[in-house]
């Protein structure tokens, strides 16, 4: 009966993040065109886009090889597995105890390492560039998403999602500063990985600026539904990961009634909204950075975690 | 309570280091010296808590003089010298960004192995304190030397300057007669600074230190 009980949770959570991460970018989308003063478009306008995209015939290119077909599903599935991984509104779901900050990561950099391929499948100039931007930034934004896994080990004891969480909501964190560079770095790192403005702009097919958008260029149809919804639930796991480390009030303990699990949903969506605004307001607010200052950008963010780091030695040193 | 004491210091030790990795990031002129009021700042509220928790109400003062003169003076100082001598605000740094930084972390992982293990049976508060205290006075030297702009190395100087305080406080007080004469020395020390940079503008046109390399007869 505990075992159902926890399928069923866990399913809930799996649906939960699939149905709501369109739905954060349209909300984002939203805020960001009403913050200039702009009507924006519905905030169901990502569902109905990708609805189109799934009535789609699919254009492949003639020397597109399988490698070229797979990999919408395999980048999707594997974003999907590292969000169903991330607690939402509870902890001690039934794949959290796979949950590992590592293995999230793993999984985020082998969907990413499927789309730069795929990206230079084809062959044509656009994919390659892109391919080439996106790698970059991901060697710079791994070792600094690892850094921040690292202190946040060291602080709570364990890599795991769950008991991280757990550890943080408790009372015996007290103040400590190496948690809030983590906590400002894996900002920095959620902006360089889901593309948003600094780093890149999503919205623009402009060949100076485009990263993302340059590597996925060659798909259409069902294809690119597929990686879109990726992308959308990539942003909703980051959220999800800060939420659910930093800010893990009110999430449901394990083995909590249908009450808590509700509090915790409640909970989470106000944190989604919040999260969200903030996010649109910090885009609106800065311009695009050029590519070469990425590094200097991300260096920034590896900075903060090695210090972090660093500075958790000194107080845990007697 | 006393881990909160503790929490809340390193706190504020901890974001002067922060700070000063700060100095080092910045490339405006005028930046930099808003990062260094911002570094006063946190210095004279650390100071401020040490002399809550110790209770060593001398140490107020200390903390008055940091916010008064490090955080209020010098900076507008140094703002209207900056603009009197109509110095172009990018700062021309003599090794880049990247480096530095690297280099700035390394000497921070130098000073906390190194003072932890040498004060091994300390209190931890003061422990912590002189860790942080030596890599802030490190990192105002790293700023000396990768700045070629004569500005930006008064900014260095006076940044260590704070490292140097920070570890006064951490060290179980010291006399207010020392703090005194150490603060009125860096303030005379600033001014005949001062005075230099508008020797230095005077002869060579420029505040740019390599300009006296060749005077020296030393080209590169």
């Amino acid at each position: 009966m505990v075992v159902i009980s926890d399928i069923i949770v866990q399913g809930v959570q799996m649906l939960l993040v699939l149905l709501l991460a369109p739905l954060l970018t349209g909300y984002v989308r939203k805020i960001k065109a009403r913050l200039v003063r702009r009507q924006g478009a519905s905030v169901f306008q990502p569902y109905r886009d990708l609805l189109r995209l799934l009535r789609k015939e699919v254009v492949l290119a003639d020397n597109a090889s399988w490698l070229f077909r797979v990999t919408p599903y395999i980048t999707f599935a594997a974003i999907w597995v590292a969000a169903a991984l991330v607690p939402t509104f509870a902890t001690g779901l039934l794949f959290n105890w796979t949950a590992d900050l590592i293995a999230i990561v793993a999984l985020l950099g082998s969907a990413r390492f499927f789309l730069a391929l795929a990206g230079m499948d084809v062959g044509t100039s656009f994919g390659g560039i892109g391919s080439s931007r996106e790698v970059m930034i991901a060697a710079l934004a791994e070792p600094a998403m690892l850094l921040i896994v690292f202190c946040l080990a060291l602080v709570a004891g364990s890599t795991q999602l769950s008991t991280v969480s757990h550890f943080l909501a408790s009372s015996y964190v007290g103040l400590r500063v190496s948690l809030g560079m983590a906590l400002v770095a894996l900002f920095m790192v959620a902006i360089a990985e889901n593309a948003r403005i600094p780093v890149d702009n999503p919205a623009t097919h402009l060949e100076l600026t485009m990263v993302h958008e340059a590597m996925i260029l060659e798909y259409s149809g069902r294809h690119l539904a597929m990686i879109e919804l990726g992308a959308f639930l990539k942003l909703l796991l980051y959220v999800s990961l800060i939420a659910c480390v930093f800010f893990p009030w009110q999430i449901a303990l394990y083995g909590g009634g249908a009450l808590s699990y509700t509090i915790g949903a409640g909970a989470y969506i106000v944190k989604l909204a919040l999260a969200g605004f903030l996010l649109a307001l910090f885009e609106t607010a800065t311009a695009k950075m050029r590519v070469f200052r990425v590094p200097q950008f991300l260096g920034a963010a590896f900075m903060l975690g090695l210090l972090g780091t660093l500075l958790l030695f000194v107080s845990r040193s007697f | 309570m006393q881990s909160l004491a503790f929490d809340i210091s390193h706190t504020l030790a901890g974001g002067l280091v922060l700070i000063s990795l700060m100095m080092l990031y910045q490339d405006r002129l005028y930046s930099l010296l808003n990062v260094f009021a911002l570094h006063a700042l946190v210095l004279s509220l650390s100071v401020a808590w040490q002399a809550f928790i110790q209770d060593a109400p001398h140490l107020y003062v200390t903390a008055v003089i940091a916010l008064v003169f490090k955080a209020i003076v010098i900076p507008v100082a140094l703002h209207r010298i900056v603009k009197q001598l109509g110095i172009h605000r990018d700062i021309e740094s003599a090794v880049g960004i990247g480096p530095t930084m690297l280099a700035g972390m390394g000497l921070v992982a130098l000073s906390l192995v190194l003072m932890l293990r040498v004060t091994s049976d300390a209190d931890p508060l003061a422990r912590e304190d002189l860790a942080f205290a030596l890599s802030v006075v490190l990192l105002g030297l790293l700023v000396m030397v990768t700045r070629r702009n004569a500005v930006s190395q008064v900014v260095g100087f006076m940044s260590l300057e704070n490292g140097l305080v920070l570890a006064a406080t951490g060290a179980k007080g010291m006399p207010l007669v020392v703090e005194i004469s150490v603060a009125f020395s860096i303030l005379i020390a600033f001014i005949v600074i001062g005075i230099f940079l508008f020797r230095i503008r005077e002869r060579f046109d420029s505040v740019d230190v390599s300009a006296l390399d060749d005077f020296r007869g030393e080209r590169r």
